[in-house]
Order: structure tokens, then C-alpha cells, then sequence
């Protein structure tokens, strides 16, 4: 930071990028696509719904002016807590369920089954991605309402049939189903990587099976996991078809309040714009913490 | 060194329990047979080295030991008893693995700590403990540092102490010195001979490297394709190899096919392949030529005279020309080639003023008792 650099010495670097191509050339070329594409499809309209969200009660073809933060003071009514509340509550439970179903495939398929069989075991569970979610969430209806494939079978061995559909418990089974591929793909690459020397070691130490899994496999495999978890969180926090399709009236999320306020019954803009914020928020804070993570057990 | 493993071996002597036992072990994986029959003692506080080359079954065997494989056939016990149907959590060993495999979510102290927490010693226990292990490999200072923040050689420190905080029956020992450099090798090496003089315990190492098993064993079981081809002192297997393999696996040898013509107690008379006629000391003096009349002559590099006229007296003694010259510093090595057509080597020290050039003759010569026949 001195001052009494000799200008010819300063100089020196603009004489130099004049024989070569410019120096911000490179990365302009190679970030420049992407960057013109985030800018326009994600920035640009993420601060329109901003403007948006500052202007209250706005329905189609009204003039924007923005006004002031009312449509953030409307969240503060309980009804709309309770939806902020249940749409956490949605992400949190399919996180957990699709950890607790997807970590023993991940770790039967990484480490147990034999090798030449773990692409295909991974195919067969990926191949649910290649139909619509849509398509998914109906053959869940299929399945769960009154008298639907598991009731017919709860009947014929004499259980009383359950009363799943349209209630939140349908919601975490779709919303947990549609994930499951995500996390074990996930929890495989992080699984696959464990050293099983360490696994060895741990039982020549006097660690048993499940001493070995506690305190080695699962700290081993704590970044693969954050990660999991983190990705199923934020897409199940916005998740709009599985709500929508088998949670019935009772299980109003974010998304779906959103939607209502876009195209749905209530049309008001302004207050959907000020929930999508709220959503992007959350959001943000997850892969926020998703990289301060990631970033901590790299040190280690 | 070797003071101190004549010492042990006197230990040995008033002190006859066996720590490990293998009886008639077999391993087989995929249809192929990795150990094929190994009997093997391991004497209590002794320095057993396990040595051949890559794919032998040393590894197997060790982990046989260790638990992490078990017999297909025969038996494994440790202090006497059958640890058949014992897993690796409750063998009375440890192992300090090839590539040392530390945890690396857990710092040096929780790595070392980790057996003791398990075996639910009490707080106070498990710190005068570690520390103890800390102190005896000289990592006290890095105790708070995680394994991505050490040397190759202070990871190495910290899996011995990791191994030896438990007090185990038997110390197993993987390549342990495989990753190092030469120099670091050679200052483990040295530590891990006082290492084992100072906490008593019973070390069986695998390696690959005869220097190593030579310099650090009380014993030595030399393997090759699954068997063992020879137990025995480093001066046992060094001066009298059982099997060829041992004498060329062993240091450098030359070695001579050959079929016994007569014999005589302490005497055989062989021809070689190229018509050589050698006198060679048998296996065991006292008895009676093998059966086939098959032998292959072993003789060492440094027992092999080298003059400008034949020797007077010497039975082994043949002319030839020096073919090639390798300058090792203290040693040279030379290559003779014989009439015959045989190449011997020779390791001559180095107070040779100057070398013969290739057209003058050369007489190589060597004692009966230097020259071992060995039953193919």
C-alpha cells in the first residue's frame, strides 16, 4: 500500500496484458454463460418479486408501487405461522425418514453388496427420477385412500384399514418416496469412500459392530450426511405436488399458500411475493449452513 | 542390537509359553488357497518377523492372527487357547496396519484413547495411560493435532501408540515401515528394537524387506506361495537356508543345479547342469544323499575367492573371466563369467588397488563348507 511506487513500476502490468489477451477475459469466457443466465432467469426476478412484495394487496394488471413491509406484517397471523410451522415440519420429518430409509441401502449397496452389482442397484433406485412426480403422487393416491392397494391388503389379513390420504401422513410418505433416490445417491458416493481399514482398526481396538458403526462409520460418513440431509431439506421445503396432491385441505405449506396467492382463489401478489421471500430465506439459510459445513470437514 | 536379541533368546530359554499358535492353518479365497498348511509357534516376548515376497500369504497369516480372516482349515489360538470362534474385538492383539489407518475425525490423544474408552477404563485411567503411550513414542506435543497434520513418520508413532496403550497379548505388525523413506526406515527400525526390549511384549511383524526382518527379529519364518519354507535365527536362515528359494530370497546367493555323483558324512560330490564338479557341504550332516540325487549348490557372494592362479588345496576352484563390475562403495560386486559358461557372482571388499581387465584369467574358489546343497 505505499505511495512512493515508481510509476514506471506500475505501469509495467497493463504493458504486459497488451501483448496477451486481457486478463479478465478468461474468466469472462468461462463464467460469463452461466453468470448471464443466473442474472436473468434467478436475480432479476427474484428482485421483481421482491418490488412485489413490498406493494400490499396487488392483484393482476394492478400498477406497482411499492409502499412499505404490510404484506411481511400479514405473516405474523397464527393461521400463517402455523403454515410456515407445518412446512418445516414437512421438511424436517421427510429428512429424517428419508435419511433413517436411504442410509442402510446406501451402505448395503457401498459396502456389502458384491462390486459388480452396485451400478445397477443404484440404477434401480434412481429409475423413479425418470417419471413425472406427478405420475409418482397418483400412484401414492392409488395406494393410500380408503380403499386403496394397502387398505385391500390391511383387510384380507384382518388389520383395521388406516386413514392416511389427505392428512400429513401421506404428505412425508410421498415426500420421503420422491427424496429416497437423492439421499442414497448422496450417501453412497460419501459411503463408498470409507476407508475400511478404519473399520478394521476399530474392531482390533475392541470396538464391536455397532461400537464401529457409532463411532466410526457414522463420523466418517458426517459429510455425505450433512449433505443428504441439506439437499432433501431445501427441496422438500418448497415442494408443491406431493402437499397438494395427497395432503388434502388440512396440509397447507408455503408452496402451496404461494400458489394460492398466484393463480389459486385468493390472487394476491403482493402477498405471495412477501411468502416466497420468507421460502428463499429459509432456503438460503440451509445451503448457508450447507457450506459452512462442507467447508469445516474438508479442514478434518 | 543383536546383544540384545541373544539376551532375549535367553529369556526365552527360562520362559517356554507360547503367545500364538497356528496348527495346520489353511486360507482359501475364491477357490485359491492363500496359506496352505502353516504350523507356527510364537514364543512369549519374542520378536517374530514374518518374511517373503508380495502374494506369499503373509498378510493372510497375520490376519489370521488378527481375526479379520478365519481359517478355512486348522486352528489359531493365542496363550493356549482356540480363537477359532473368537472375533477381532475380543482377540487379546493389536495391529498396527500397513497405511496405519488413524482415524482421522479424532485427534491423536482420541486415537490412542479409543481402545481404553472402549474398554471402559476409568478418566483418570485413560489419561495417565495415553499420556504414558504419548511419552513413549515422543508425540507428547502433537497430542491435540488431527493425523492429516502429521508426518508419515509421526503417524507411524501414533498407530504404535494406538496398538500398545492396550497392553495387548501380541503386538501384530503389517508392513509397518513400508511407507517411509529409507532414512526415516532405518531410525524406526532402531526405535522399534528398543520399543520392543522396553515393553516386554510378544511383536509379530509382516514384512518384505529381508534387511528389516534380519536387522529386528529374534526369529524369522520365511514364506513362499502359502508355506513356510524355513523358521529360523537370521543367522540360521542366512548361513543355512533349508530350501533354495530361502538361500536366494535371502541376501544373494549363486546357485547351481546339479546331481550328486557320491557322497560321503560330511561330504557330497555334485555335477552341475554344465559339467562343474563341486564337493558341497549336505543339509544336515550324517546323512544319506536325497533320494533323487537332485540338488541345487548355494554358495554366498562373499565366500567366493577371487585370484590369478588357481588355488592350491581348494576343491571348488575354477577359472573364468570378469565380465561385469558394479562399485558399491564398501563392497564391489563383480560378475565372473566361468569357462563353463556359468555366471557367479562375487562381493569383494574394497581394498582391491585395481581391476583385472576382461581377457585376463580369473580363479574363483570357494570352501566345501560354504557351498550348501539344498533338495530341490
Amino acid at each position: 500500500m505505499s505511495t512512493q511506487v515508481p510509476s514506471s513500476l506500475v505501469t509495467q502490468p497493463d504493458a504486459h496484458s497488451d501483448k496477451e489477451s486481457p486478463r479478465w477475459l478468461g474468466p469472462l469466457v468461462l463464467l460469463g454463460p452461466s453468470g448471464l443466465w443466473l442474472g436473468l432467469l434467478l436475480v432479476i426476478p427474484t428482485l421483481l418479486i421482491f418490488e412485489l412484495s413490498l406493494v400490499p394487496g396487488i392483484r393482476p394488471g394492478d400498477i406497482v408501487n411499492p409502499s412499505g413491509l404490510d404484506n411481511y406484517g400479514l405473516i405474523f397471523q397464527p393461521v400463517y405461522f402455523r403454515v410456515i410451522g407445518r412446512s418445516l415440519f414437512f421438511a424436517f420429518g421427510t429428512t429424517f425418514f428419508a435419511l433413517l430409509l436411504g442410509f442402510p441401502v446406501a451402505y448395503w449397496i457401498a459396502l456389502i453388496a458384491p462390486k459388480q452389482w452396485r451400478n445397477l442397484l443404484l440404477l434401480s433406485f434412481v429409475l423413479p427420477l425418470w417419471t413425472s412426480s406427478l405420475l409418482r403422487s397418483y400412484a401414492w393416491i392409488t395406494i393410500l385412500r380408503p380403499t386403496g392397494v394397502l387398505n385391500s391388503f390391511l383387510q384380507l389379513i384382518g388389520i383395521p384399514p388406516l386413514d392416511l390420504l389427505n392428512r400429513s401422513p401421506a404428505v412425508l410418505i410421498g415426500m420421503s418416496y420422491s427424496m429416497l433416490p437423492y439421499i442414497v445417491l448422496v450417501l453412497y458416493a460419501s459411503l463408498e469412500k470409507l476407508d475400511r481399514r478404519l473399520l478394521e482398526a476399530a474392531a482390533d481396538l475392541g470396538a464391536n459392530p455397532l461400537q464401529v458403526f457409532w463411532k466410526v462409520t457414522i463420523p466418517q460418513s458426517l459429510p455425505g450426511i450433512v449433505a443428504g440431509a441439506l439437499l432433501v431439506f431445501i427441496t422438500s421445503l418448497g415442494d408443491f405436488v406431493d402437499p397438494e396432491l395427497l395432503g388434502g385441505a388440512s396440509s397447507m405449506t408455503l408452496a402451496r399458500l404461494i400458489y394460492n396467492q398466484f393463480i389459486g382463489a385468493t390472487q394476491n401478489w403482493g402477498f405471495g411475493s412477501a411468502l416466497s421471500m420468507i421460502l428463499i430465506f429459509l432456503v438460503s439459510l440451509a445451503i448457508a449452513l450447507l457450506i459452512k459445513y462442507g467447508d469445516r470437514s474438508q479442514v478434518v | 542390537m543383536s546383544q540384545a536379541a541373544t539376551q532375549n533368546q535367553g529369556a526365552m530359554a527360562t520362559d517356554a509359553g507360547l503367545d500364538v499358535e497356528l496348527r495346520k492353518v489353511f486360507k482359501e479365497f475364491n477357490r485359491e488357497m492363500a496359506v496352505q498348511g502353516i504350523d507356527l509357534s510364537i514364543r512369549r516376548g519374542e520378536f517374530f518377523s514374518i518374511l517373503g515376497p508380495s502374494g506369499c500369504g503373509k498378510t493372510t497369516t497375520l490376519r489370521l492372527i488378527a481375526g479379520f480372516e478365519l481359517p478355512s482349515a486348522g486352528e489359531v489360538l493365542i496363550q493356549n487357547q482356540s480363537m477359532n470362534q473368537v472375533p477381532p474385538y475380543r482377540r487379546p492383539v493389536n495391529t498396527v496396519f500397513q497405511s496405519y489407518a488413524l482415524f482421522s475425525h479424532m485427534t491423536v490423544w482420541d486415537n490412542i484413547a479409543f481402545g481404553l474408552r472402549l474398554k471402559k477404563q476409568g478418566k483418570a485411567a485413560v489419561q495417565e495411560r495415553v499420556q504414558e503411550a504419548l511419552k513413549l513414542v515422543k508425540m507428547e506435543t502433537f497430542a491435540h493435532r488431527y493425523p492429516a497434520q502429521l508426518s508419515g513418520g509421526q503417524q507411524q508413532r501414533v498407530a504404535l501408540a494406538r496398538a500398545l496403550v492396550n497392553r495387548p497379548t501380541v503386538l501384530l505388525l503389517d508392513e509397518p515401515l513400508g511407507a517411509l523413506d529409507l532414512k526415516l526406515r532405518k531410525e524406526m527400525q532402531m526405535e522399534l528394537s528398543i520399543l520392543h526390549r522396553e515393553v516386554g511384549l510378544t511383536f509379530v511383524m509382516v514384512t518384505h524387506d529381508q534387511e528389516e526382518a534380519m536387522s529386528l527379529s529374534d526369529r524369522i519364518a520365511v514364506m513362499n506361495h502359502g508355506k513356510i519354507e524355513q523358521i529360523g535365527s537370521p543367522k540360521q536362515i542366512y548361513d543355512r537356508p533349508q530350501t533354495p528359494f530361502v538361500a536366494d530370497f535371502i541376501g544373494d546367493t549363486n546357485l547351481f543345479r546339479g546331481k550328486v555323483e557320491g557322497f560321503h558324512p560330511a561330504k557330497l560330490w555334485v555335477v552341475t547342469e554344465h559339467g562343474l564338479k563341486m564337493t558341497a557341504q549336505p543339509l544336515e550332516s550324517g546323512k544319506s544323499a536325497p533320494v533323487s540325487g537332485q540338488v541345487v549348490l548355494s554358495i554366498r557372494p562373499e565366500k567366493i575367492r577371487l585370484s590369478y592362479r588357481p588355488s592350491e588345496g581348494q576343491v571348488n576352484c575354477f577359472e573364468g573371466r570378469l565380465k561385469n563390475v558394479m562399485y558399491l562403495g564398501t563392497h564391489i560386486h563383480c560378475v565372473i563369467e566361468l569357462l563353463s559358461g556359468d555366471c557367479v557372482t562375487i562381493m569383494q571388499p574394497n581394498t582391491v588397488a585395481k581391476l583385472p581387465n576382461a581377457d585376463t584369467p580369473l580363479y574363483a574358489s570357494w570352501a566345501t563348507e560354504d557351498c550348501l546343497a539344498l533338495t530341490v
